[in-house]
């Protein structure tokens, strides 16, 4: 099962409501690009054989229904939706505890995430998924294995790699590393209306709003445009030579060179 | 990135969800995978076959063709979407697709069953590459004055006489080809025909040495005795007009918006150099001038896309498109020349350098003012559907 968000394209313009959460309706939105490879790594394991079945389950508005198309357009075989007017500004914690209580009820051996979400960029998710399930967390594999009834992943590291295994079901979450997302083919775009997609709400995985404080436990206190570049300084219009010790001096007045 | 773009206000031009899939898809395709590598495609004038397998694999290879005939089973507008991506990466690509589409219509909308299912899944899966033979030496706009002679025998028919500009010539696998079995008859003689390439008396002649779009092919294709069963006549005697105007007034769509792809790219590259080239003490960006031709490029562009979203819209509805596709092509084709060219000059001396890809627009573009109809033909059409129309206003 491949946990996917629906996130505003990185190259859209973003725009914020009166009480700061993000505009989802004023910008392109996109499968978080993060989650693509973690797309791309189940469906690798769907054709090795490795796992019978690929799902992918979202929790956000109702439009995150395309992402999931988009998702089955790929590949796999069905699709969940967890959507609900209570979810509204749901922070990190409260999505873990959506997610978890969805997965309790799915009950895939893996549940597989990206490394991070495009827009957030916590990466909680996947560690408080896991401890709510309490079940083991594998995360940040450059490349997930299944074997048996355990799983696998290679996780590079400073100085080479670790490998880091447990016993099935696990919470997963892979990084960039794991090889470049697979593209939709038109094929793939026609199949994935045929595939089934539940909805499903709140009440549907045994919550209310209340198990969520309101949906969330933090707060967006401002948001802010980075700061400007400073401006990029040329060196043109002069010689070969003269150009080369005075970009050899600005490296070396940064201590670069 | 994989976009799944929901329409942000009530937008009556908005795209359905599966046609942005089609776009996406389209686009992803054309950035990662043409987009590298076409400029040096076009200075070797090499044709990378592997690169239609790929499209096939996507399924971009026969998009408004059915599901049982090996298509995407879309329609007419989702392939003038993915058309306008591959051109805004590769016109050279997108216009041996569209030929390739093209061809594959002709078969399609005239072709038996037995030749439906024979000739066009592989065609649709992108393993043949089809090519459209219409032009002579002696016969280019005035195309029903083709010479190119079928003589009846036994089992068949003999083809003899010479086709130029054919595009994907030496490269198909599969080849629409227009003669007279009777040239006293006129366009009543016209017949068309499918011939492969293993046909006795059938050769590749010489290739087109071509301004732009280099990194498709074109070629001369020679007949001599050239055999072909009447299996692979397409429609009767005499319908081959038919089947080659009305094929040209649905591929005219996809030219367009290949059009509308190019125009695009010029605009943008245009934008994004005028952004950061200073001269003045600012960016040429800041001056009027240049910003005068941005808004002109932009305006047109947009009403490129317009005029080819109509034509497809209203093919898709089964409308007549005469008239529609053709001022579709005559104004997407003119719009990506002019822009073009004006991306050439706002680049100035850079954008005469054969280092910068605006120069390629240029010779790119050229050629689509020329064929599927010059844009003088498309005039003629437009003006003979006005001139009808009135005349029935008025009756
Ligand atoms: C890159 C490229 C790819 C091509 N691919 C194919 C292909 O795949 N298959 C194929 O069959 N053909 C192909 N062609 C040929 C193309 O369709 C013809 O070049 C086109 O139809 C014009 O014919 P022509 O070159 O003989 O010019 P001509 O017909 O000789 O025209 C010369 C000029 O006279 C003008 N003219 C002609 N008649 C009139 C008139 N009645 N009124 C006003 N002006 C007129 C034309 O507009 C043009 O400006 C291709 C051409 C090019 C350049």
């Amino acid at each position: 099962m491949v946990c996917i968000k629906q996130v505003p394209a990185t190259t859209a313009e973003k725009r914020y409501t009166a009480d700061l959460r993000l505009d989802r309706a004023a910008a392109e939105a996109v499968i978080n690009p993060l989650d693509e490879y973690a797309i791309e790594q189940a469906l690798r394991l769907q054709e090795s054989g490795a796992v019978e079945s690929v799902g992918f389950l979202s929790m956000g508005p109702e439009q995150a229904a395309e992402a999931l198309r988009r998702a089955l357009a790929m590949g796999g075989d069905d699709a969940t939706l967890v959507t609900d007017p209570a979810l509204a500004g749901a922070d990190a914690w409260a999505t873990a505890r959506v997610l978890a209580a969805a997965l309790d009820r799915l009950a895939p051996d893996v549940a597989l995430m990206g490394m991070a979400s495009d827009d957030a960029r916590g990466s909680l998710v996947p560690g408080a998924v896991a401890a709510m399930r309490q079940v083991p967390l594998l995360s940040y594999g450059s490349e997930l294995r299944i074997e048996g009834s355990s799983a696998r992943v290679r996780r590079l590291t400073a100085d080479g790699f670790d490998i880091v295994e447990a016993p099935l079901p696990v919470v997963a979450s892979v990084t960039d590393q794991v090889g470049e997302p697979r593209y939709a083919s038109l094929k793939g775009i026609m199949a994935a209306k045929r595939k089934p997609m539940e909805t499903w709400s709140l009440a549907d995985i045994g919550l209310s709003a209340d198990d969520l404080h309101g949906s969330a436990l933090t707060r967006v206190v401002e948001t802010r445009k980075p700061e400007p570049k400073p401006p990029t300084e040329r060196v043109e219009n002069v010689g070969a030579d003269e150009a080369v010790t005075r970009i050899a001096d600005w490296l070396a007045a940064r201590k670069l060179i | 990135m994989v976009s799944t773009a929901t329409p942000t206000r009530p937008d009556p031009f908005a795209l359905s969800e599966e046609e942005r899939s089609v776009r996406d898809t389209a686009r992803e395709f054309a950035q990662r995978e043409l987009a590298p590598t076409v400029a040096q495609r076009d200075e070797e004038e090499r044709y990378e076959r592997g690169l239609f397998t790929r499209m096939g694999e996507l399924g971009l290879t026969g998009i408004p063709y059915p599901e049982e005939l090996g298509g995407a089973g879309l329609s007419y507008f989702a392939w003038a979407l993915a058309c306008e991506e591959i051109a805004a990466a590769d016109m050279g690509m997108a216009i041996s697709l569209s030929v390739h589409v093209l061809s594959q219509l002709c078969i399609f909308s005239h072709g038996t069953d037995e030749q439906k299912s024979r000739l066009l899944p592989p065609m649709t899966a992108g393993t043949h590459l089809g090519a459209f033979a219409l032009t002579e030496p002696g016969a280019g706009s005035d195309a029903a004055a083709l010479s190119l002679a079928a003589r009846r025998t036994d089992d068949g028919y003999a083809l003899t006489g010479t086709k130029v500009w054919i595009t994907n010539g030496g490269e198909a696998d599969i080849y629409v080809v227009f003669a007279t079995v009777d040239r006293s008859h006129g366009p009543e003689g016209i017949t068309a025909f499918v011939v492969t390439p293993d046909t006795p008396g059938f050769v590749v002649g010489s290739h087109e040495r071509k301004m732009g779009i280099r990194d498709s092919p074109a070629a001369e294709l020679v007949f001599e005795e050239a055999l072909v069963p009447e299996a692979d006549r397409l429609g009767a005697e005499g319908e081959g007009l038919k089947v080659a105007l009305g094929s040209l007034a649905s591929g005219r769509i996809s030219i367009a918006a290949a059009c509308t792809g190019l125009g695009r790219a010029a605009l943008e590259h245009a934008t994004r150099y005028a952004s950061q080239r200073t001269q003045f003490g600012r960016t040429i960006a800041e001056q009027e001038m240049i910003q005068a031709i941005l808004a002109d490029a932009a305006v047109a562009v947009e009403a490129s896309r317009l005029l080819t979203w109509r034509a497809a819209r209203l093919r898709d509805a089964g409308g007549s498109i005469n008239a529609a596709s053709s001022m579709a092509k005559m104004f997407a084709s003119d719009t990506a020349m002019q822009v073009a060219t004006d991306a050439v000059q706002v680049y100035g001396g850079a954008g005469y350098s054969r280092d910068n890809p605006v120069e390629r627009f240029m010779r790119d573009a050229k050629g689509a003012q020329i064929y599927e109809g010059s844009n003088q033909i498309q005039r003629l059409i437009i003006a003979q559907h006005l001139i009808e129309e009135q005349g029935r206003a008025d009756r």
